[in-house]
């Protein structure tokens, strides 16, 4: 499903928009930045608590689609910055982990 | 080509940033996407290595047709025992730089399952010299 349909499909806040077109088929929760790194893949979405600049170089570095920040964590002001600069797409929500994954599973893997 | 940054210890938001660096130049390079991948990875887990444990060093990347070779190297604390470090899980890393997700002890394996020819060299209280190969083959 594109990015900008399972934005507007979860209701997912955009602190900074792009790869909006991108056709997405994956995503990857984790908080340990480790095992980003090491397994998540090009094209993903990325579903984190975290919200300090490592987030975004990570995006950056591994061509991921966008992150969703959860529980209503605010990014941090250079992470933003970063984020603009590099073109990586920042969402948030206030749900949880758990329930933003479960329906990001419904919607992207149900397409399949 | 060559490519040589400075990393600042203790310095998470410059953090990445040679490795981003690398990747675009590889890019430019037309080098393979899946090359790119897993030089990046090493390189960004090297690079936080130093920022996370040591107090400050420089990365030294060489590409040329057939090979990209870094070297990393620091000033700080060393490892006294690397066999231990290499292990998955195994991290010293403190509290606050595990509140932002780093210290798993996922990156030097994550390093070695990445990298063609590895080697790290280290000296308690001088520091360290990790120096990875990749083929492009
Ligand atoms: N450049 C370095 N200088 C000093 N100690 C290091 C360095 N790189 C790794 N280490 C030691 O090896 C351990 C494991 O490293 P790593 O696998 O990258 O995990 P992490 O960085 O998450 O702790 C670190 O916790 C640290 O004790
Ligand atoms: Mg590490």
């Amino acid at each position: 499903m594109l990015l900008k349909d399972i934005i507007e499909k979860l209701e997912l806040k955009v602190l900074n928009l792009a790869n909006q077109d991108i056709d997405v088929k994956d995503a990857y929760a984790s908080d340990l930045l480790s095992d980003v790194m090491g397994k998540a893949k090009t094209g993903q979405i990325w579903v984190t608590l975290q919200t300090h600049k490592n987030v975004s170089a990570i995006c950056s570095l591994k061509d991921l689609a966008a992150v969703i920040i959860i529980g209503n964590g605010k990014p941090d002001d250079d992470m933003l910055e970063h984020a603009k600069l590099e073109d990586v797409c920042v969402l948030s929500t206030a749900e949880s982990c758990f329930d933003i994954c479960g329906k990001l599973y419904g919607l992207i893997k149900s397409e399949v | 080509m060559e490519l040589s940054f400075k990393i600042e210890g203790g310095n998470f938001s410059g953090a990445g940033s040679a490795s981003s660096e690398v990747k675009r130049t590889l890019k430019q390079l037309d080098v393979d996407a899946s090359q790119i991948k897993r030089i990046v990875i090493a390189l960004y887990e090297a690079e936080i290595n130093v920022v996370a444990h040591a107090f400050g060093g420089k990365i030294e990347v060489k590409i040329s047709a057939d090979k990209v070779f870094a070297r990393i190297q620091d000033q700080g604390p060393g490892i006294a025992d690397i066999s231990k470090a290499m292990q998955e899980g195994y991290s010293t890393a403190s509290s606050k730089v595990r509140e932002m997700g780093f210290g798993a002890g996922m990156g030097l394996p994550n390093i070695k399952s990445n990298v063609d020819v590895f080697d790290i060299q280290s000296v308690v209280n001088e520091g360290t010299v990790l120096e990875m190969t990749f083929y492009l083959s």
